[in-house]
């Protein structure tokens, strides 16, 4: 299958996640969002990783190139998880003081 | 590696210390000893000696420039801890924590500094951002910084989000992460994979460094933090952004510089004007440094819009005359109860000696000659004339400088000219030293850049 469609679809899923970063409320959805963002880089990446494989391999069968962009896939589960701790940690943190998870309430810094 | 090796070791050992010395002032001092340790390690690495040597497969690259702004950072970071350590104690129940993820946003700053692989870099970014959100949200009971964290965090990960898609189009057209394959050319197969990554790396990194028009987190952000991890988001944590956005723009997109400068001069004026102008209606001395941090990173933009030799040069000096006395200003500020302009009130008759380090560094801040902002200032603009800057934007920015004149003076005609303030501040001998030395750095920096710091850079 040609990259293209790959990138489509990976553009598609980036945009829903931007788009719903940009329009929800709730603190939950929108990082949900965030997460849709980077699971859509971590399909773009793979999708790359297999197309630089099958561009090389047709010289060599055993070649190795492709393989740092699943590594890298690796490393943003990793980053995620982590930021899913502490994000979540904030978000209970904000919902035991002002009992609502909703961002409109972020709005005491502007005056 | 000493100093990521070091302050990721010492992170671990602050929280274990945290376990076992039931001290609470014991923090600071552990933590003073780790700065120097950090420092003294960056020192020797500098001049040959590393602990461990391995450059994980070409993924870290031990240039002089990085190991040299490490130093300036790490020597930043003593003089945060000799300065702010007691409130760092005092923000919570747990201050050996504080120390400890201040220490691993320290071996973030190291591989941001030293990275020669993209993987490295996001690694490095998000080292340093995830221990700041919960550094920004410290203050658990306090409503503002609950909602700085929030904003803090929602905004770090939308703009991690899109650094990530800038580096999946860099792999997909150039089928590698590392610096130097990424070294692109017009007309290559994929140019426009390409091109779209830079674009992204280019916002992305702009949120991060708080450029214009992505700015418009900071300021809630650093008002809502505690004001000590404030002053160090606003210093060690920005400069350390910087090398990163320097390294990328000119070791990897410097050939496709006539795609990218248009974009970015946008950014630079959009960053300049709006960081000075709406600084000047400040009434928070600490909300004021938020704008001001902005809009001296519209300097600092320039040095990246350069990408030459002079480039490198320029941004050392930038960051040690901005850390230091953005440091020393937050310095002086975190004494003060009232953080508006009126506190500043008749500050020289009670504490001379803090009005006038507060003086000197508002200077250096705006850069008057004989401190270092003069220099710093000077060396960034020339850089982006050797690149062949448009003429009018060197202008703007010299009267963007002027501009902020205004808003810096403020401070020091408070403090100097008007009567009033009861408060009494609580300053220790150590303190007043270590406010000393800040002075004494800037006038050197600001007399003899060379000799102090640039001629490191080729000196052997």
């Amino acid at each position: 299958m040609p990259i293209n469609y790959y990138i489509i679809l990976a553009v598609s899923l980036f945009s829903i996640g931007v788009a719903g970063v940009l329009t929800r409320r709730n603190a939950i959805i929108i990082f949900m969002c965030v997460e849709l963002m980077l699971n859509a880089v971590n399909l773009l990446l793979v999708a790359f990783s297999k197309m630089h494989y099958t561009a090389a391999a047709i010289q060599n069968p055993a070649s190795a190139v492709g393989t740092d962009g699943q590594l890298f896939v690796f490393f943003i589960m990793v980053v995620a998880a982590a930021e899913v701790s502490v994000g979540l940690a904030i978000i209970v943190m904000m919902y035991r003081n002002i009992h609502s998870v909703d961002v409109n309430f972020l709005n005491r810094l502007k005056h | 590696m000493n100093l990521i090796l070091f302050s990721a070791i010492w992170g671990v050992g602050m929280m274990l210390g945290g376990l076992f010395i039931k001290n609470r002032s014991a923090a600071k001092n552990m933590a003073l000893l780790g700065a120097l340790l950090l420092t003294s390690g960056n020192l020797l690495e500098l001049n040959g000696f590393a602990v461990f040597k391995s450059d994980f497969n070409g993924m870290l690259d031990y240039n002089r420039f990085g190991l040299l702004y490490l130093t300036v950072l790490s020597v930043a970071l003593i003089f945060y801890f000799l300065l702010s350590g007691k409130e760092i104690e005092a923000v919570g129940k747990h201050p050996f924590e504080y120390f400890a993820l201040l220490f691993f946003v320290m071996s973030g700053v190291g591989l941001v500094a030293l990275f020669n692989n993209l993987l490295v870099l996001f690694l490095g970014i998000e080292i340093i951002s995830i221990p700041l959100y919960i550094l920004t949200g410290s203050d658990k009971r306090n409503l503002k910084s609950n909602e700085a964290a929030l904003k803090y965090f929602l905004m770090g990960a939308f703009s991690t989000g899109i650094f990530l898609l800038g580096i999946a189009f860099l792999y997909g057209g150039s089928g590698s992460f590392r610096l130097q394959d990424l070294m692109l050319q017009q007309g290559d197969q994929y140019i426009v994979l390409l091109l779209i990554g830079v674009v992204l790396l280019l916002i992305s990194l702009s949120f991060k460094v708080s450029a214009a028009p992505f700015h418009f987190w900071t300021p809630d952000v650093y008002d809502g933090a505690p004001t000590v991890f404030t002053s160090f988001m606003a210093t060690i944590v920005k400069a350390a952004f910087f090398i990163g956005f320097l390294k990328v723009f000119s070791g990897a997109f410097s050939g496709l510089s006539e795609n990218w400068r248009p974009s970015f001069t946008i950014i630079i004026v959009l960053t300049l004007l709006i960081g000075n102008i709406t600084a000047v209606y400040q009434q928070s001395v600490k909300r004021m440094l938020a704008y001001s941090s902005i809009a001296q990173a519209g300097f600092m933009l320039f040095s990246v819009y350069a990408s030459n030799d002079l480039a490198e040069q320029s941004l050392l000096l930038y960051a040690a005359a901005y850390c230091l006395s953005t440091i020393g200003l937050f310095a002086v500020l975190i004494k003060m109860n009232d953080y508006t302009f009126e506190g500043f009130n008749g500050l020289a008759k009670k504490e001379p000696l803090l009005a006038f380090v507060a003086s000197v560094c508002v200077f250096s801040l705006a850069g008057i000659p004989l401190t270092a902002g003069f220099f710093a200032k000077f060396y960034v603009l020339s850089a982006a004339m050797k690149s062949g800057a448009n003429l009018w934007l060197v202008i703007f920015a010299v009267i963007m400088a002027a501009v902020s004149v205004y808003y810096y003076f403020r401070i020091i005609a408070a403090m100097y000219f008007k009567e009033g303030g009861e408060q009494v501040l609580v300053t220790t001998p150590v303190y007043k030293w270590a406010l000393m030395l800040v002075v004494v750095l800037i006038l050197l920096l600001g007399v003899i850049p060379e000799s102090a710091l640039l001629n490191w850079l080729v000196l052997y």
